[in-house]
């Protein structure tokens, strides 16, 4: 589904990924670990093009997509909430989710997406017509995730989903990544900081140390795995 | 109180210029935080590209589709061979390069048509108290707008437009062209700055007819916080009364200057224009 | 997490302008340094003028009135950031002024017209910087383009006065009655020009070295870290304005004393942009590439003329060549050469200082290249 193949990205000097080799499965929820600056926002920046890799190959669904540009891997199947959730806090909270949705053809398809993801986020759904700056912070992070659903993407990546947002909406957000796996097959790479609650909806894990792969097993077995806990998710 | 009248009819007419070309500013701002001080120069060369059409064939809206049809070009090609190459950079740089196109197209015009002027003609009738010429200003100008408006609020073009101007990574990650979007932008910008370039225009054509009308314009667009279109619409025509008002009552030769006491006042009290949202830029 | 890009962005400056920043032997005090240069520029100015004709002597001339205001451009725009579209407006103070004291009061000395011509531009530099001080970036390019626009037009509002848009003109007989016929007129109007020039650039070159120059700087790159650190920012802006302005004023005065002339057609918007574009193909940040875009400037106007001449082209190409080579000289060295003539003018010194002593790279800062200690151990 997803092979990132020895991929190494620079920023000046400081290599921010050294030599990453990572595999995704079909309908898996794979989670990315490490502390701040271990490269993992860079990762998922990389894969989705908007920093090029120094050397290496990323391929999805089949292709080659280390040199496509940002918006063509989109339009493949590929969807990224960045960071924050990447809301346009100057479009309306509809507009924002029907941006996720433009590049496809199908009119009533994309009616048919944004009456799921209302199903999905409630509260998305009454405040529709409300500009997105006035959502709260887990309004925004399910409008982001809303949003790049929207596409019906075959791959996510999502940036630390849970940054800044209360336990209740955390487990909130989790149960649906889980239930949208099961239900669609859908393929999500997550990128966390909160390791216990990601590898609790994970299959596979792999851990991130200054730009390298330190340790790639199991959810279970990496939760289980003191030492690695220990030295690098610090739980 | 006739004057008075006079004046502001006058003043409607000329501010609906400023507004159009206020709007094409204002456009582009908002998708490239450029501020096009070429846009006078792109509207003079499809104006005179106007002015030979017309001259050649005797029709003045075959002349005037032109200036549409080159404005846009203009636009787009200005965007794909030079804004693209330094909207990364500073502020300083985008602004030294929009006016060394405008030095250049300025005096490409001048070798062309040379830079004594050229009559050139109204759309109607001009002659009388807001006459059908000044009617068809403000209409168009009023049709235009709403158009714009409609087209970045209502259509999918406007929403990705919006999006890649507003936030051009999100955007791309949306899956939207937000290079194609950023050249759909110029192309409209200069297509507007084009119709107003034909309306401030008459009676007469020369390299440096819109210098004055640019700096209302740019004005305008100030007053509206240089990424509101609403704002400079309503500044355009505000400015556009204010602006006769001062050439009828104190003299023409101050209105340029008095354009520029407006714009340093509004920006001493609301540094981000008076419909601007205001935005904490420094901290 | 990994992603801020630290590197600033920003129109480039020449790496520490040659010979401004350098720590040397601190025994000789910087105003004597410039005070010397400026005495050996002059010697080689009026050489330069007994060498050549009254035409050429006219354009030297010229080149030093420009050179006074690119240099206060420079200031203003390569140091302190602050972009300027309206030093014509300046210039046109400054002609003015001179214009209306050698016609209404001709007793005073063409020393003091001229000192008068850059105080009055001085307080409308300060004017301007107070309410420019506010603004930013297009904003302030969008008022001062429109204190260009709107300024020469006053002089249709007082036509008694100022004579319309004719201007005024006007003769001034500055030669000294013991050199009437030993020195040809031009010559003479020359020498004036550059002593008034390199007193100016002198006063320039210390404040650019000195305190002012720093915290012009530091206001550039971050205004709230400046201001953090005890720079009051408003002030230095206005600083910037005044004195940016007085050269301008003075570059306005002395063109007009020695054309003659003061008329509303020389200062256009067009001026005030050539007057940017001489900045920016010289080199911002520093204020040899001042000298670099005056000269530009006079021989642009003459090389073009030539050129029309030798190849017969039509009036109105001829009349707009100049202007479309400001406008292709403002976009090619901004998207090609960011540091202009002075940048590739240091650059080409590192590279001939790294090639004498094979063991320092090109990269070296300038400071350990130019350090005379290295040069003996090479």
């Amino acid at each position: 589904m997803l092979e990132i193949d020895a991929v190494t990205t620079t920023y000046g000097a400081v290599r921010a990924l050294d030599e990453v080799t990572i595999g995704v499965d079909e309908g898996s929820i794979t989670a990315v670990l490490g502390a701040n600056g271990a490269g993992k926002t860079t990762l998922l920046r990389t894969i989705s093009g908007l920093v090029r890799p120094r050397s290496g190959r990323i391929t999805a669904f089949g292709r080659d997509i280390t040199r496509t540009p940002t918006d063509e891997i989109a339009r493949g199947g590929l969807a990224h909430v960045p960071e924050g959730g990447g809301v346009i806090t100057e479009l309306t909270v509809e507009e924002n989710l029907r941006l996720g949705a433009l590049w496809r053809r199908d009119r009533a398809d994309r009616a048919a997406a944004l009456r799921e993801v209302h199903e999905l986020f409630p509260p998305l759904a009454e405040r529709g017509d409300r500009a997105a700056s006035t959502l709260s912070g887990g309004e925004r992070q399910m409008l982001a995730i809303g949003r790049a659903l929207m596409s019906r993407p075959r791959l996510l990546l999502l940036d630390e989903p849970s940054l800044g947002l209360a336990p209740l909406v955390t487990e909130r957000i989790m149960h649906v990544l889980r239930d949208l796996r099961s239900r669609t097959g859908l393929t999500v790479v997550l990128v966390e900081q909160n390791a216990r609650s990601a590898l609790s909806i994970s299959d596979r894990g792999f851990v991130l140390a200054l730009g390298r792969v330190v340790a790639s097993d199991d959810a279970g077995t990496l939760l289980a795995d003191d030492q690695l806990r220990h030295a690098y998710l610090g739980f | 109180m006739n004057t008075i009248w006079h004046l502001v009819l006058n003043g409607i007419s000329s501010g609906a210029v400023y507004a159009a070309l206020g709007l094409s500013l204002v456009i582009i701002y908002r998708a490239t935080r450029v501020v096009n001080f070429a846009q006078p120069a792109l509207a003079l060369i499809s104006a005179y590209l106007a002015y030979a059409t017309t001259k050649a064939t005797g029709s003045y809206w075959l002349g005037f589709a032109v200036a549409l049809l080159a404005g846009t070009l203009l636009g787009v090609l200005v965007e794909r061979l030079l804004i693209r190459r330094v909207s990364r950079r500073s502020e300083l740089s985008s602004i030294i390069v929009t006016l060394g196109l405008l030095l250049v197209l300025q005096a490409v015009a001048g070798m062309i048509w040379s830079n004594e002027p050229h009559a050139f003609g109204y759309a109607f009738d001009f002659r009388g108290r807001f006459s059908a010429t000044d009617l068809f200003a403000v209409s168009a100008v009023l049709v235009t707008a709403a158009g714009v408006l409609l087209l970045f609020k209502f259509t999918p073009l406007g929403l990705r437009m919006r999006a890649a101007a507003f936030r051009p990574e999100v955007a791309k990650m949306l899956g939207v062209r937000v290079g194609l979007m950023l050249t759909a932008g110029w192309g409209l910008a200069a297509l507007v700055g084009s119709l107003a370039g034909m309306l401030a225009i008459p009676p007469f054509i020369s390299p440096n007819v819109l210098d004055k009308v640019f700096v209302f314009a740019l004005t305008a667009a100030v007053l509206g916080g240089l990424d509101n279109p609403v704002g400079t619409i309503v500044g355009g025509f505000a400015l556009g009364i204010g602006l006769s008002c001062i050439s009828g009552l104190v003299g023409p030769e101050l209105v340029p200057l008095a354009a520029l006491a407006v714009l340093v006042l509004v920006l001493a009290v609301r540094p981000s224009g008076l419909f601007g949202r205001t935005i904490a830029r420094r901290v | 997490m990994t992603s801020t890009n630290t590197s600033r962005p920003g129109v480039a400056e020449a790496p520490a302008s040659g010979g401004l920043d350098r720590p040397r032997t601190r025994v000789v005090p910087p105003l004597l340094v410039h005070l010397l240069a400026a005495l050996v520029a002059l010697a080689a100015v009026v050489a330069l003028t007994l060498l050549t004709d009254p035409f050429t002597n006219l354009r030297i001339a010229t080149v030093g009135y420009y050179l006074v205001a690119v240099a206060g451009l420079a200031l203003l725009t390569g140091f302190n950031g602050q972009v300027s579209l309206g030093h014509g407006a300046f210039m046109f103070i400054g002609a003015y002024t001179v214009a209306l004291l050698v016609l209404h009061v001709p007793a005073f000395p063409l020393w003091a017209d001229l000192l008068l011509a850059a105080v009055t531009s001085g307080v409308a530099g300060l004017l301007a910087g107070a309410a420019a001080a506010r603004l930013h970036g297009p904003y302030l390019a969008g008022a001062t383009l429109a204190l260009a626009v709107g300024l020469p037009a006053v002089t249709q509002r007082f036509p008694e006065l100022l004579e319309g848009s004719n201007g005024l003109s006007f003769t001034v007989n500055s030669t000294p009655d013991a050199l009437v016929g030993v020195v040809p007129p031009t010559r003479w109007q020359a020498w004036v020009v550059w002593v008034a020039v390199l007193l100016a650039l002198v006063v320039l070159a210390n404040l650019a070295r000195g305190r002012l120059g720093r915290t012009l700087r530091a206001v550039r790159d971050d205004e709230v870290a400046a201001s953090l650190a005890g720079v009051h920012v408003g002030r230095t802006k206005v600083l910037a304005f005044l004195v940016s302005a007085v050269c301008g004023g003075l570059a306005g005065g002395l063109q007009a004393f020695l054309l003659g002339t003061a008329a509303p057609g020389s200062f256009t918007p067009a001026l005030s942009l050539s007057l940017l574009a001489a900045l920016v193909l010289g080199g911002l940040g520093s204020l040899w590439g001042a000298l670099w875009g005056a000269l530009a400037l006079v021989y642009f106007q003459v090389w073009t003329e030539d050129f029309s001449d030798l190849l017969h082209l039509p009036t109105n190409v001829a009349d707009n060549l100049p202007l479309a080579l400001y406008g292709v000289v403002l976009v090619v060295v901004i998207l090609l050469f960011p540091h202009g003539v002075q940048g590739g003018l240091h650059h080409l010194r590192l590279r001939l200082l790294a090639s004498r002593s094979p063991r320092r790279g090109v990269t070296d800062r300038v400071t350990d290249a130019d350090d005379p200690r290295s040069e003996g151990e090479a």
